[in-house]
């Protein structure tokens, strides 16, 4: 009668819905005659049921033995509703469980929910042909119209699903009538899990298969050890550190940040989704002229974060500037380009970049060490994206450990923490609080904004170009660096400089 | 980041070695005695420098207050099951795509819905949000990822300009943009992640390494930017090097298939949800895992994760309908969120860490604050 589908990919041996077998166990406990949920006998229509449950039983016995608070044991017991291990007697469509005196009653082991096998089609159809034996009507509309569908595509073994149906039914008859009340009951309730009504889901479903079965095991064959091998013996060899130390560093890590955290303190002058004013994100816009005192703050916690901020990169620009030393970030935020740029646009961009920063001359030549410098210059012949990695990392290592730290100690930071304001926190009344869930603020495109962005870098790269540079800077600058370089690479120096 | 330039020639040795047949007086056996001494090994060396525990770390640091967090808009318009969503640098727009096709594009601020795509395939298990804020990038049961540009005019039909990035031979189910628009990283029911080129749609980099569907996957937000982490059914975590496409570190403690991985702010630790109604911190410079975060009451699959802006909470959304808050220091749960009538099926922090959007199987998205 159950057809195992080839296609489950090994769904049956996978703890997938191991959280079926951990529900089981709690349903087993409930139904403990001395310590499980008490039930009582109900009279429904005619009929007596025996072992009806209520609602807040049930979320009370969870909540004193799972030890926890009523919310979360009126969630608990809405999963074991939703998957059929506890019915509804009334409303018995819709698969909660109401914390009141509704009534519920636990599902006899035969309907539980395995994950061994689908609930058939063809057991779905002889159940809506009996029940349309025992009375015409008494489907729903959506029942009619999957007994039709079905009707439709099983058309071949109709006689066969009509027969069996017809002979539950005899069976069903030759029973008492309060257990054929009570086996109706649960047998419609397996049919509302697996079957849902329309406006409702059913919980065993579990979205889609995956593609490949981790069962099926994999040949292991000398490649699969070899491959085991190769790796582990170059993870004993990678370098870790102390988990006293690294999990301090995260530690740190939130201490540091924690004030800037919304959701530990709030932020200033007020979250715009708690209070519907924007102004938080007005005051915080990436281009703002006085930034906040928190951002300027979060700029000296680390010099990624100085980075990241394009509000902290202007301002570290203007520190640069004055230091005649911005050729150092244009070579990074190049380098940067070209790495995340399209495939198409490399060798132009390597092209550009060598001219810019790295020949002898170069306008905007940046100070590396000889041998980094020699494998950069050797890498560009044939660009890839990564060719710069050796010499970005450099440059970064730079500013990180020196440039960044004497940018906190100049005036243009020291400056910038005066001017950045601390805006006070709003006290919305609840009125004024209504008000501005009716006037929540639209704010420009993206897009827009990022056309913006692009015109203005375009204008900032016309106006910093190559020619700006003073020739008398340049020798003056060949003439302090070259103590750095090599021979060979002083040569090249010596002629461009004496031929000017 | 340098060991590649530094031992180009040994990694060459060891594939030499890989490709060769059995040498003399190696059996399969051999070789399978040879890799198991070698991964008791690695848990040696791991265990040698294993000299304190997170919570014991924790204890020098404060308890938290209490939360309150309510849902602060619900999103309506979906047809069928929320499945992923992201959002924009603009920290309140969000683009959401869901089982019937739909992508949508919201100012979750206003709760407008401006963009509306609809995928040629069902089950878009996959959204980006570009960088820029002019793109989304979406895929699904169709195999494939591809990125929409966004228009100012609102009657232009979006799928004209789509362009068709990634291939891969079984379903996508994730993706993201790198740091700019031109490259998108996808993971793929196939087994394998990629690294594509937006504009050419050539695949510039294939990461292969896991046994079994992977199933989600998180850029480093470090300076250097240059590795991932990927979380599958084979219950294996691995971190890659985007430029070598090597696998670097491999975590496998889960007891099931991982749904979600995401770094920790800092890109020194990840944490993930997992099948097993657990998630877990790892320490990537410990090379271990450091916490695992369950409860007695917690028996359903965690779909998704993510921090808050310090680290110190952890969102996951659960199977069972709820959104469990974790300490992520001391290990202990700080809230439980009711709301959704479905699985929550994706929980993204925005980019200033004032919310946090739930897209769930009920059809709607909730922004938490």
């Amino acid at each position: 009668m159950t057809i195992r589908s080839d296609r489950d990919h090994g769904q049956r041996y996978r703890p997938r819905m191991s959280c079926l077998k951990k529900l089981e166990a709690t349903v087993v406990q409930m139904q403990d005659p001395s310590t499980g949920v008490k039930g009582t006998d109900q009279k429904l229509n005619v009929t007596i049921i025996p072992h009806v449950i209520t609602g807040q039983d049930i979320v009370a016995w969870i909540t004193k033995n799972m030890n926890i608070d009523s919310d979360e044991a009126q969630a608990f017991g809405t999963m074991l509703v939703a998957f059929g291990y506890i019915y509804p007697l009334q409303d018995h469509k819709k698969l909660v469980l109401r914390p009141d005196g509704s009534l519920y009653r636990f599902q006899t082991p035969y309907f539980w929910p395995v994950q061994k096998w689908k609930a058939e089609d063809t057991d779905y159809a002889i159940y809506l042909a009996k029940r349309n034996i025992r009375k015409k009507g008494v489907l729903d509309a959506y029942e009619q119209e999957e007994y039709n569908k079905l009707h439709k595509w099983m058309n071949h073994k109709w006689d066969f699903i009509v027969m069996q149906a017809k002979e539950q039914y005899h069976a069903g008859k030759a029973r008492q009538k309060a257990d054929r009340v009570v086996f109706d009951c649960q047998e419609r309730a397996y049919w509302i899990v697996h079957r849902p009504p329309p406006q409702t889901h059913s919980a065993m479903d579990y979205g889609l298969d995956r593609h490949i079965d981790p069962n099926a095991e994999e040949k292991k064959t000398y490649d699969y050890y070899r491959r085991i091998i190769i790796y582990t013996q170059q993870a004993v060899m990678r370098s870790r550190v102390k988990s006293s130390v690294s999990l301090g560093a995260l530690a740190k890590y939130i201490t540091t940040f924690k004030n800037h955290d919304p959701f530990l303190v709030p932020c200033l002058p007020s979250n715009p989704w708690q209070t519907d004013d924007d102004s938080y994100w007005e005051l915080n816009t990436p281009d703002v002229e006085i930034p906040t005192k928190m951002r300027v703050e979060r700029w000296s916690f680390s010099f990624y974060e100085l980075l990241n901020d394009p509000r902290g990169r202007a301002d570290f620009k203007i520190f640069l500037k004055k230091e005649f030393s911005g050729e150092n970030l244009a070579f990074w935020e190049a380098a940067e380009e070209l790495k995340w740029g399209t495939a198409a646009s490399m060798s132009e961009k390597a092209e550009h970049i060598f001219k810019t920063f790295l020949a002898p001359g170069a306008p905007r030549w940046i100070n590396i060490d000889g041998r980094t410098m020699g494998l950069t210059v050797k890498g560009l012949e044939h660009p890839h994206r990564y060719v710069l990695d050796a010499a970005q990392t450099h440059i970064f290592m730079l500013m990180k450990k020196d440039t960044f730290y004497r940018y906190l100690k100049s005036p243009v930071y020291k400056e910038m923490q005066k001017k950045a304001i601390s805006p006070a926190p709003h006290n919305f009344s609840e009125a004024q609080l209504q008000q501005n869930m009716r006037n929540r603020r639209p704010s420009i495109d993206p897009i827009i904004t990022w056309q913006k962005e692009q015109e203005e870098k375009a204008k900032a790269e016309a106006a910093s170009g190559p020619k700006v540079r003073d020739r008398c800077m340049l020798k003056m600058l060949y003439l302090t660096s070259y103590v750095h370089m090599t021979a060979e690479q002083l040569v090249p120096i010596i002629c461009i400089a004496t031929s000017k | 980041i340098a060991y590649l330039l530094t031992h180009p020639s040994s990694i060459c040795a060891f594939l030499k070695m890989a490709c060769q047949g059995l040498a003399k007086g190696e059996t399969t056996n051999t070789l399978k005695a040879e890799s198991e001494s070698l991964k008791a090994k690695l848990e040696e060396e791991r265990a040698k420098l294993h000299d304190v525990e997170l919570h014991q770390v924790a204890e020098k640091i404060d308890a938290l207050g209490q939360f309150v967090m309510k849902t602060r808009r619900t999103l309506k318009g979906h047809g069928n099951k929320v499945l992923c969503m992201d959002w924009c640098r603009d920290k309140r727009r969000i683009v959401s795509s869901s089982q019937d096709g739909k992508v949508i594009v919201w100012d979750a601020y206003t709760t407008n819905k401006e963009h509306a795509v609809t995928m040629p395939c069902t089950w878009v298990m996959a959204c980006a949000y570009a960088p820029s804020g002019c793109a989304v990038a979406c895929g699904g049961l169709d195999n494939k990822c591809s990125v929409y540009p966004l228009s100012l005019d609102k009657n232009e039909n979006l799928a004209a300009k789509k362009k068709s990035v990634a291939m891969h031979t079984n379903y996508l189910s994730s993706c993201s943009f790198t740091n700019s628009d031109m490259q998108i990283l996808t993971s793929s029911g196939d087994g394998t992640c990629a690294l594509w080129d937006v504009e050419s749609g050539q695949l510039l980099q294939s990461f292969h390494g896991h046994s079994a569907d992977v199933l989600s996957l998180d850029l480093a937000p470090s300076e250097t930017g240059n590795t991932f982490v990927s979380g599958g059914c084979d219950k294996k975590a691995n971190v890659w090097d985007m430029r070598s496409g090597q696998n670097v570190q491999s975590f496998e403690t889960h007891e099931s298939d991982i749904n979600n991985v995401k770094y920790y702010p800092s890109g020194d630790a990840f944490a993930t949800g997992s099948d097993d109604a657990t998630c877990r911190l790892y320490d990537l410079r410990a090379d271990r895992e450091v916490a695992i975060y369950s409860k007695d009451s917690i028996i359903f699959g965690a779909s998704s994760v993510d921090f808050s802006l310090s680290g110190r909470l952890l969102f996951a959304g659960y199977n069972d309908y709820t959104i469990n808050v974790w300490d992520v220091l001391k290990g202990t749960r700080v809230a439980i969120l009711f709301g959704h009538e479905n699985r929550v099926s994706t929980v993204r922090v925005s980019p200033d860490g004032t919310a946090f959007c739930s897209g769930s199987w009920d059809n709607t998205l909730r922004i938490w604050a």
